[in-house]
């Protein structure tokens, strides 16, 4: 794995995300977005939740025999003429991506936008090895030409604003006049345009990820808005398709169901506009396409989260819904989950990939407010795995001291309910007293992580319990 | 162990099977077989001009413009038309489909090419394989007589679709193509075109045209 | 158990789950939620209770957990009905207490049958007994905050609107994204306390620009963060638990505010 990751530095990723001004602003835009346009395709379809139900129950099986969908899906491949590879780990996948770049004499290969890319860090290992990678998809471009990673999965470059795109834009096409004027976002889309048309023509491979593999027909589909996808796996002589195994799924009426929840959770459009079914190379007498057509299937740590509880995670379809409506993801952005994968499906995902250890803080980093499973396309509880990550680390012992003691401290008193009444009174009343002249607390010991941002509440001094004893007792008596 | 072998036994040790089960092996293959419908939405299951009617509906939502005429014959005039209308030069690019092919295209000045694009062409026209009423989503198949290069490089992209195969949803689509190529067959390239090219990258504005066709112009042809 | 009153036929015996919150810091709400059960004709009793066991459950700690709810689930045995004035301690009970058992059949059909009588207060007064209105009084316009569990957890959205609507002098405002985590989270607010306050800015914000005097929601733990936001940032809003409103008990200064600023 050598795509760097903060995530263990996710506390100090978040405070300062949470201090930058122009991350905030640009924030703002994902919370209006994306929300009220899913929830706006979403009602004007009435089947909506039963399709998810369908998209859920085709996943699922799907991972139940996915080691016979692979084997079905291999020989369809190779029945069209392509080749297939398998990966066991990012390693692997790279050398063989770079074999197949060398073979076709690469100087220059573009990519269309692809996770699992991302996971691998493949650019950097073809740039190691002389070859040029060149993202195709806007969002992509913008964050390579700044070195980053993408911050949200479908929208990559959304922590951005225009003005930063356009000095990225004039500090690498130096080739261009530099009085021209970029100050409207068109323009800056224009820009790429001109610019990344002709390393879509001059590319000697074509790389993709895959949103879907099809058993049935040895197919891989890629969806984009941009048609950036389909300019790379056409015009190049070689289509390489990069794809981890759970992206399986039986057929084509299978997969047309996925589709129908995909671009509506995702961007809240009834279907992206371009949807791209392919099978194999050119075909004798084509016009056009590839002559040669690659698939490489990725296991990196998918197979071993197969009949554990995170197996539902492999449901994912990458639509982005749960950070598009997580309070946290709002308020931090997705650089500071510090891997590939940000929001709800990175804290479930990325520990399962580099580790818990590393990744602890991005499960434990949630208020379990729901609303991400609420809205996922193919009802990953992603809550109940974060807790599953929360509770591998309890039995690991890698909760915070503070937090364990704590914890062990309440749980003493809580499963001794005379000592409990009776330490509860004292408390209560000694807080209550201490606070009845304001009603409420501005530093209190013990609690700073709470009375640094707002004030603590005094109690009202007895507890519910002792005071109903006391009321009770003199009803009855 | 080859990586594959490694994949395959690493998956069946995590389900608790051998892979021989045949009671899997026949629940795969008879769904592979029969690829069972799911939850197919209401909205497209209505039929003739109600059909092409919600098409066209739902293809100008996503921002394609869609005009009709009564016969193949009428089709050369009515892109000349468009073209005239948005002040774009009357060239055309074209692939060799035989439905293309046998319009009167000398009824107008369009100076008219053939084959894939190379990048350099502004307008093109295409033949659709179908349309799906559901989304207004246009399904185009690559072969011989159709360059898929046509459908992503040029700036103006025109389709031309039949009425007749305008369908209520994406699994009539499937039917179709099964019945031209065989269960299991497909060509090399099915697009789903919904609309023109587009992104939000920036700043999550919506722009048209980022790296294919600013605009895609429908033309639905009656008869 | 034998202090329980006998239950006529047809009066449903209700657990009140006072919730460890209520119990310690405000059980003010506790006795509303009591008066309102008794006036919908419930026979209440409030057993020897300690915690559902939620804050060691969302830190990993199931040992913990299963012990607190064995002790839950043998102390609200007898009773018809256990009803909490907190979705949040609800759902634990409702939603997670059989999944706590999954492999321990015994437990898992006692947790179950827990599961399936436990209700949050609103949506019990609602949902079971068919109240639609309440006798109360309650000038002003007030905002309601929807928490998260009672919401996606509970479905817990128009129960308290439909008995709010009936308060006399009581106008209800929406605020904008009044179903968005105020950021409390348990733990979570002192854990990630940096992250919760800009969670409960946004929240703070929105209820200001509803132009109500006064917040109101289902769950103590929301309402002690959102009020405790209110006050540090000056925001002149006062807070409630809807269940004061609702038993027209509000004779208690707001969350937050000393005894003498109540009569102002």
């Amino acid at each position: 794995m050598t795509v760097h990751t903060t995530s263990p530095q996710f506390k100090q990723n978040a405070t300062r995300a949470l201090h930058d001004v122009q991350l905030q602003k640009a924030l703002n835009n994902v919370k209006q977005g994306f929300i009220d346009k899913r929830q706006a395709a979403a009602d004007k379809l009435p089947e909506f939740e039963a399709l998810r139900d369908s998209a859920r129950d085709i996943k699922n099986h799907t991972l139940e025999h996915l080691d016979l969908y692979l084997e079905a899906y291999e020989a369809k491949v190779k029945a069209s003429g392509g080749h297939v590879h398998f990966a066991r780990n990012a390693d692997e996948a790279r050398e063989i991506i770079l074999k197949i770049c060398r073979e076709a004499g690469a100087k220059t290969v573009t990519k269309g936008k692809s996770m699992i890319s991302e996971e691998i860090g493949i650019n950097h290992y073809l740039e190691a090895n002389g070859i040029t990678p060149v993202e195709t998809d806007l969002g992509e471009y913008i964050i390579q030409l700044r070195n980053e990673l993408p911050s949200h999965i479908i929208a990559p470059a959304v922590h951005l604003n225009a003005s930063q795109v356009e000095q990225d834009f004039r500090r690498v096409h130096t080739h261009l006049d530099a009085k021209r004027d970029l100050s409207e976002p068109v323009q800056l889309l224009t820009e790429a345009r001109a610019v990344l048309r002709e390393r879509f023509l001059a590319a000697d491979v074509g790389i993709t990820g895959a949103n879907f593999l099809v058993a049935e027909t040895g197919t891989s589909i890629i969806v984009t808005n941009e048609g950036n996808g389909d300019l790379t796996q056409i015009l190049p002589k070689t289509h390489v398709v990069l794809a981890s195994i759970e992206k399986l799924v039986p057929t084509l009426e299978d997969v047309s169901q996925l589709l129908r929840v995909l671009a509506r959770s995702a961007t809240g459009q009834e279907m992206s506009v371009y949807t791209t079914f392919s099978t194999g190379p050119r075909r004798p007498g084509d016009a056009d396409g590839p002559e040669n057509y690659h698939v490489v299937l990725i296991d990196n740590g998918r197979s071993s989260m197969l009949g554990t509880s995170f197996e539902e995670m492999l449901r994912c379809i990458r639509c982005g819904a749960c950070m598009n409506h997580c309070p946290v993801y709002h308020a931090v952005g997705g650089h500071a989950y510090g891997w590939v994968y940000p929001g709800p499906m990175g804290a479930v995902l990325t520990p399962s990939l580099i580790g818990v250890d590393k990744a602890g803080h991005l499960p434990n980093a949630s208020t379990f407010c729901g609303r991400c499973e609420s809205v996922c396309p193919v009802r990953i509880p992603l809550p109940k795995l974060m807790r599953h990550w929360r509770e591998r680390e309890f039995e690991r012992h890698l909760t915070p001291a503070s937090v364990r003691s704590g914890l062990n401290l309440w749980g003493f008193f809580a499963k001794r309910p005379a000592l409990y009444r009776f330490a509860t009174r004292a408390a209560m009343a000694t807080l209550g007293f201490a606070g009845r002249r304001r009603g409420r607390f501005s530093w209190l010991p013990l609690a700073k992580g709470w009375t640094k941002h707002r004030d603590f509440p005094a109690p009202q001094g007895e507890t519910f319990q002792a005071r109903w004893q006391r009321e009770r007792s003199r009803r009855t008596a | 162990m080859s990586a594959r072998d490694d994949i395959l036994a690493g998956i069946r040790r995590s389900l608790g099977v051998k892979g021989s089960e045949a009671i899997r092996r026949q629940i795969v293959q008879d769904r592979l077989e029969r690829a069972p419908r799911g939850v197919v939405p209401a909205r497209g299951q209505v039929s003739g001009e109600e059909r092409v009617g919600l098409f066209k509906t739902m293809a100008e939502a996503s921002l394609a413009t869609v005009t009709e005429v009564g016969s193949p014959g009428e089709v050369p005039q009515s892109i000349a038309l468009f073209l005239r209308n948005h002040n774009l030069p009357a060239t055309l690019r074209m692939g060799d489909d035989p439905r293309l092919q046998a319009m009167p295209w000398s009824d107008t000045t369009l100076e008219i090419s053939h084959g894939p694009s190379g990048g350099g062409d502004l307008n093109a026209v295409s033949h659709a394989f179908g349309g799906v009423a559901e989304t207004g989503t246009l399904a185009m198949i690559s072969g011989p007589e159709n360059p898929s290069t046509l459908n992503f490089l040029p700036d103006n992209h025109i389709i031309v679709v039949s009425a007749k195969d305008i369908t209520s949803d994406y699994e009539s689509v499937w039917n179709r193509v099964r019945f031209s190529f065989g269960k299991g067959g497909m060509p090399r390239t099915v697009n789903w075109i919904t609309g023109p090219s587009r992104s939000g990258d920036i700043e999550q504005t919506l722009l048209l045209g980022a790296h294919g066709p600013r605009r895609l112009h429908v033309i639905v042809v009656r008869e | 158990m034998s202090a329980l009153p006998s239950s006529r036929p047809g009066t449903p015996r209700v657990g009140l789950f006072v919730t460890c919150l209520v119990d310690l810091m405000r059980p003010s709400v506790g006795f509303a939620a009591v008066k309102l059960l008794e006036d919908a004709g419930c026979i209440v009793e409030a057993p020897v209770q300690t915690c559902c066991g939620q804050p060691a459950y969302n830190s990993g700690d199931r040992g913990t957990t299963r012990d607190l709810a064995m002790r839950m689930i043998e102390t609200f045995q007898g009773f018809d009905y256990v009803v909490a004035p907190s979705g949040s301690c609800a759902g634990m009970i409702r939603k997670h207490y059989p999944e706590l058992f999954e492999e321990d059949p015994n437990w898992r059909a006692k947790a179950s049958a827990l599961a399936a009588k436990t209700f949050e207060l609103t949506s019990f007064l609602v949902d079971v007994l068919g109240v639609t209105h309440v006798d109360a009084t309650f000038q002003g316009a007030v905002t309601y905050h929807d928490s998260c569990s009672g919401l996606r957890e509970l479905g817990v959205k128009t129960q308290p609107r439909l008995l709010l609507s009936g308060v006399k002098g009581l106008t209800l405002v929406e605020m904008n994204d009044s179903d968005v985590c105020c950021g409390f989270g348990g733990t979570f607010a002192v854990k990630y306390s940096d992250i919760s306050s800009s969670i409960v800015d946004a929240k703070a914000k929105n209820v200001e620009a509803a132009h109500a005097q006064t917040l109101l929601a289902g769950d103590l733990g929301c309402l002690m963060n959102m009020a405790g936001k209110l006050s540090r940032d000056g925001r002149p809003v006062e807070v409630r638990h809807v269940a004061e409103v609702l038993a027209n008990m509000t004779d208690e200064p707001a969350i937050g505010l000393a005894k003498d600023a109540a009569h102002k």
